[in-house]
Formats: structure tokens, C-alpha cells, sequence
């Protein structure tokens, strides 16, 4: 599950990582209210305005300002709420924006130059072991750094017997050139964020940019934070902070009916039982000539209620030129799933598009049989390959 | 020969009284797989399915000599039941649990290193060798005893090769669903390696996804030790970045696990790779021959 910006740093600042003063609003006077407690408190002069939408590069798309007066943060305020926000990570339409976080400023002067590092933390899938990533070369896109100089991006493994050691810390700080205060600052910082890690279940911190401020201190002045969902049972605050509205509201809906569906772009939607066979059969589709317009994934009980929710969500999308449903009965029979089809066939009323129905295992052939004699325009098969040939068939 | 389990696992169910652990282990004693009992704390000393109950894994082991365990356990407490088997003294130890939070499988990972215990899983159908022990949820009908191994990282999917294979009159030897979660105790290439060395495995087929090194590393064994002809699948190829495609694992994260790239691989290192899931067994036929 992602999470805000605003969310990620206050489970951050929970585990005593140090982040910028920051408060949350939904109207250009919360903000200006906002910016003059911001300045109360810190004595800042300066505010960071940002866009809270889920996806990265929002400074990219104006969604990110530096105010300089607290009119200009009503102004940035004024023009960043309600704005569609495009990114190089969302749709070409763009987010909208309800929220902004207004921020002290952290760039401000002192004896000490400004410096901007790059942090992530996440699992190292070939060792089994949570890894930090790190490089001195902040405030940029992490894909590009790792093209131009991989040799500037370090990594620490953790032993999850005991955590992230000093030393390793100690490295960190080091391989970021710090020394003096801002090298404690960092120590601290590092260890504290993986404590975060850890205890927030999190499956990605992504803190880019770190900032030495001017004074030696260390903030995370942005965060992107994730958090594994197998985890949520047992941290019911984090998962009250999960926003519907950043997600695609056909996957919310699927959800809902325990539905693992993927919005795609393509004409041919797809009904299956299984992750790794519902990928295969957007593969299939792919070459019989069409594009895959959804993941879905009925799991182990195709029933007439679920194979009908699942209809009528890949109904939704008008791309839809034909659907494919395909399920190998294991445990489920596949008599029993074409039930299923004709009963949700019959519920929705009349579906404009062809579908194909391909069910193979238990029962398959009296799944067939009863498909068949239904009298529904639906195509059946049992062979893999007997699908694939009906889906060119029907695109073209 | 076979690998991993046989006719003479001494196989005990955990989460035993659990409604899918019943299920499940009325279904392996019916296909004819020698259950010799099961653990769910509390309630030792109880029969069910006409088996023995244990309230540890200890104790079961102590009476039985149980060398086998499938855990039907829920995910909150799934990490501990693999740990519980393993020291137990379990060899193989098939967790079939969906959902087990990753740090919990951090955990899991270090807890196994130096024990003389195997994973299989988590997050998968488990593992059969045809006519002797069907250790898991797949459906042992479609099975047939024979000559291919088959690896796989997907449930479904497994069971889409091993009906083309039985209709292909190869049939299997075994059939190991290694998970689809980004942590699993056996690999792809260990798999493969057990396969390898085992002198009733005429050929292999693994079943690959996106995400992940996992199939790279078999193909690079498979190029530097393969002694029999491998059938390769990757799904995926349509599968955008940056999502999850149901399994925890399945999400492609750079250049190097995307479908594409791994196929690209296994062709280099020797791997008989297709590119439609229906080919599986015919590809199969046609290098065996």
C-alpha cells in the first residue's frame, strides 16, 4: 500500500527520523494558517508548498513551490489544490490534487553548504535481506544515477539478526563525505529509518532527497513510503491511512469482491484463475493478435457471484472488444464454473461483446457441454492453444 | 526415483484441524499419501481423519518419525509453524500459506540457514510426485507418473503443463511449486539442480514469471551443469512495470526481470524457451525425442 508524503514522515518522525516541520491543508487560508504556525515554531521564513498525490516527479509538474512570503503560499497554495497534476508516474490526464503539505523551509543558510543525498531502503530479493541504498548524488532519479555513475550508488545488506550495525552507519555516513556534526546527524538518521523500516512493515523508503542542512543537521525532505500489504493485519493505523481515491477506482471496486484485477490498455479482457496464468493468458492474447485490457485474477472460487462481478468490472472499459475466461478447474469444477457464466450471463442481460470460454480440468468437458447447449453466444474450448485460435478469430 | 517426496514420506499435516487443512489433507490421504497425523496446538492427543493429532511438531516427529510437513497454518502465524518444522528436525517443509508478510520471511530465511531443513514455498500448490504423495492442493488427477520434473513459480500455471505433459504421454516425475512470493525457500535453480541429479528426470520444464533473478540463476546452472534438455516459459511479457500482477513477487522492477530479458537469457544458456504457455508439452515431446 503507498502512502502520502505527509503520511510516510509521520511514521518517519515516529521512530525518531528527523523530517521538516510540516502541516496538512485543503485550502489555500489552512495554509497561509499553516505556514504562519510553521514559522512561529521554527522561525522559518521560507515554506516548501507540495502536492500530496501519490506519484513521483510532482515538482516536475508544478506541483512543488518555494514560497518566499506567506502570500505567496496562499498563492502557490491557491494555484497547486484543485490542479491536475501530471507527472512523468501518472496518466497524461493527470491527478487531482485535494491536499498540500506546506513545509518549513530547510534550505537555509548557515556555516555549512546544503547537500542533497539519495536513500532507499527495500529488499534484496537474491539474499533474502533488507538492503539500504545510498548515494551522494541526491535530489535526482536513482534509474539515471545508476546508468551514468553506478559507482556512485553503495548498498549495506542487514543482517536481520541484528539489524543495521553502527558500523555500518558509520560506512554510510562516511561514503557521503560527512564529517563533524552532520556525520552523528547521519548515524542517527540511518539507524533510526531502518528502525522505521522494520517496524512499519514497510516493503519501500524511498527518502530522495536526504538534506544536510546548512547547520550539519539531516531531514528527510521527501519520502515515498510503502508498506506490504501481507503486514496491514498488524498495524491498523498505518492501514487507516490507505486513500481510495488514489486508486484506480475499478481496482478499489475488485477489491472489494476479493478480485486481484490490473487495469491494462488493450481490447481483449481476460477472466482467469491464478496470478501466474492469468499473465500467461494476456501473453496468449498478445499473440492471437490482441492487447490485454485487464489482469484479473478470479482466485479459487469462480463462483456465479464473483464470475459475475468480474463481467461486469471488465465490462466497464468500452475498449473491451471480446473477453476471454479461462480457468483450469483444480479443486473448483469446471462444470460448476460454467454455472457460473451462464447464470452471470443471464443476470447482466444481454453482453455485446464475444466471449470465449476455455475451461480444462476437472469436469471440463460436462463445463463444455452445459456452455454449449446454454444457447449463449459464447465460445468454448478446452485447449489452450483451441483459445488462442478463437481469439484471433473473433478480432478479426 | 523422484525428488523431495515419495511413497515413503512419513508427511504430517500442520494447521491440521483447520477447514483447509482438512480439506486439503482428506484429498492427499485419498490420493493415497502417507499421512501419518497432524499438529494444531491444543489439541493433542485427539484423532482426526483417523490420524493423530500432536500439539507440537516435536512431538509429532518423536512418535511418528514424521520426516515431511505441510503447513496449512494462517499467515499471521505461518513463519512460525516453518520454524517450529525445522526444528523439529523436518526435512521438507511445504508451506501452501498465502499472505506471510515479508519481514516475517526475513526472519524465516536466517532461522534456516546451517539446519538440514528444506522450504518449499510459501505461497504455493506444493509439491507431488505422481502415484506416490501429493504434498499440497493440486489437483492429483491430472497427474501421470513419468519422466519430466516441472519447476514453477504459479499454481494454476503448473497445472496447465503437467495436463499438457500427461496428454503428451511424458507425464512427471515431480512437480514443485516453488511460490510466487519475493521470498522462497527453494529456488528455481534448486529445483532444477534436484532435477538434474535425479536419474528418472528425462526433462525439465520451468515455469518462470517477471520479478526477480530467479530464473537468470537456473539458467546459468543449467548452462555450466545441465546434463538434460530443459522447456522454459516466462509470463509476464505483457505485464506493465512497476505493478504487481497478483502474486507478491511478480512485479517487474528494472531491465533485467522483465520477461523479455529473462527469455533472452535461458535461450542464451541452452534453454528451449516458448513463447505460448500451449506449447509446454508439445515442446517437450519434441526435444525428448
Amino acid at each position: 500500500m503507498n502512502l502520502h508524503e505527509f503520511q510516510g514522515k509521520s511514521i518517519l518522525q515516529g521512530y525518531g527520523v528527523s523530517v521538516p516541520l510540516g502541516i496538512v491543508a485543503l485550502s489555500p487560508e489552512e495554509a497561509f494558517e499553516a505556514a504562519k504556525n510553521i514559522q512561529k515554531q521554527t522561525g522559518s521564513d521560507k515554506w516548501a508548498v507540495k502536492a500530496q498525490i501519490h506519484a513521483g516527479g510532482r515538482g516536475k509538474g508544478g506541483g512543488v513551490k518555494i514560497a518566499k512570503t506567506l502570500d505567496e503560499v496562499r498563492e502557490y497554495a491557491d494555484q497547486i489544490i484543485g490542479m491536475m497534476l501530471v507527472t512523468p508516474q501518472t496518466k497524461k490526464e493527470g491527478k487531482l490534487v485535494k491536499k498540500i503539505l506546506v513545509e518549513q523551509n530547510i534550505y537555509y543558510p548557515g556555516p555549512e553548504e546544503v547537500e542533497e543525498y539519495y536513500m532507499s531502503i527495500l529488499l534484496n530479493r537474491d539474499k533474502g535481506r533488507n538492503m539500504v541504498m545510498y548515494s551522494p548524488r541526491g535530489g535526482m532519479n536513482i534509474e539515471q544515477v545508476a546508468e551514468e555513475t553506478p559507482d556512485e550508488i553503495f548498498t549495506e545488506i542487514i543482517d536481520p539478526k541484528v539489524g543495521l550495525t553502527g558500523f555500518q552507519a558509520r560506512r554510510i555516513a562516511f561514503n557521503l563525505g560527512l564529517s563533524g556534526t552532520s556525520f552523528k546527524e547521519m548515524v542517527k538518521f540511518v539507524a533510526a529509518l531502518y528502525k522505521a523500516y522494520v517496524g512499519s512493515d514497510a516493503s519501500l523508503f524511498e527518502i530522495n532527497p536526504v538534506i544536510k542542512a546548512a547547520d550539519g543537521r539531516v531531514y528527510a525532505a521527501d519520502a515515498k513510503v510503502s508498506i506490504d500489504n501481507n503486514a496491514l493485519f498488524r498495524h491498523k493505523d498505518i492501514n487507516a491511512m490507505r486513500d481510495l481515491s488514489e486508486e484506480d477506482p475499478t481496482e478499489v471496486e475488485a477489491s472489494r469482491f476479493d478480485l486481484n484485477f490490473v487495469k491494462l490498455d488493450g481490447n481483449v479482457g481476460c477472466m482467469v484463475n491464478g496470478a501466474g496464468l492469468a499473465m500467461a493468458t494476456m501473453d496468449m492474447i498478445k499473440m492471437s493478435g490482441g492487447e490485454p485490457a485487464n489482469f484479473l485474477d478470479v482466485g479459487g472460487t469462480a463462483d456465479a457471484k464473483r464470475v459475475e462481478e468480474a463481467f461486469r468490472i471488465i465490462l466497464k472499459d468500452d475498449s473491451v472488444k471480446a473477453i476471454l475466461v479461462n480457468i483450469f478447474g483444480g479443486i473448483v469444477r469446471c462444470d460448476k464454473v460454467a454455472q457460473g457464466i451462464v447464470d452471470a450471463y443471464h443476470n447482466i442481460g444481454e453482453i455485446k461483446v464475444p466471449i470465449i470460454v476455455r475451461l480444462q480440468g476437472t469436469n471440463a468437458e460436462e463445463g463444455k457441454e452445459l456452455i454449449d447447449k446454454s444457447g449463449l453466444k459464447v465460445h468454448s474450448a478446452i485447449l489452450l492453444q483451441e483459445a488462442a485460435e478463437l481469439v484471433n478469430k473473433v478480432l478479426s | 526415483m523422484s525428488v523431495l517426496v515419495n511413497k515413503d514420506s512419513k508427511i504430517i499435516v500442520q494447521g491440521f484441524t483447520g477447514s483447509e487443512g482438512t480439506f486439503h489433507a482428506t484429498q492427499m490421504i485419498d490420493y493415497g499419501t502417507n499421512v501419518v497425523g497432524g499438529v494444531t496446538p491444543g489439541k493433542g492427543g485427539q484423532s482426526h481423519l483417523g490420524k493423530p493429532v500432536f500439539n507440537t511438531v516435536k512431538d509429532a516427529v518423536d512418535q511418528t518419525a514424521a520426516n515431511v510437513s505441510v503447513i496449512f497454518v494462517p499467515p499471521a502465524f505461518a513463519a512460525d509453524a516453518i520454524m517450529e518444522a525445522a526444528e523439529a528436525g523436518i526435512k521438507v517443509i511445504v508451506c501452501i500459506t498465502e499472505g506471510i508478510p515479508t519481514e516475517d520471511m526475513v526472519k524465516v530465511k536466517e532461522y534456516l540457514k546451517g539446519r538440514n531443513a528444506r522450504l518449499v514455498g510459501p505461497n504455493c500448490p506444493g509439491v507431488i510426485t505422481p502415484g506416490e504423495a501429493k504434498v499440497g492442493i493440486m489437483p492429483g488427477f491430472i497427474h501421470s507418473k513419468g519422466r519430466v520434473g516441472i519447476v514453477s513459480r504459479s499454481g494454476t500455471l503448473t497445472y496447465e503443463a503437467v495436463d499438457q505433459l500427461t496428454k503428451a504421454g511424458l507425464g512427471q516425475t515431480t512437480a514443485i511449486g516453488i511460490g510466487g512470493d519475493p521470498i522462497i525457500g527453494t529456488t528455481t535453480k534448486d529445483a532444477v539442480e534436484l532435477f538434474m541429479n535425479d536419474p528418472e528426470t528425462e526433462g525439465i520444464v520451468m515455469i518462470g514469471e517477471i520479478g526477480g533473478n530467479m530464473e537468470a540463476d537456473a539458467a546459468y546452472y543449467i548452462k555450466a551443469y545441465g546434463n538434460k534438455p530443459v522447456v522454459g516459459f516466462i509470463a509476464g511479457a505483457t505485464a506493465p512495470p512497476g505493478r504487481t500482477m497478483g502474486h507478491a513477487g511478480a512485479i517487474i522492477g528494472g531491465k533485467a526481470d522483465t520477461a523479455d530479458a529473462k527469455k533472452a537469457i535461458l535461450k542464451d544458456c541452452g534453454v528451449h524457451v516458448v513463447d505460448s504457455p500451449a506449447d509446454i508439452g508439445k515442446k517437450m515431446a519434441e526435444v525428448l525425442k
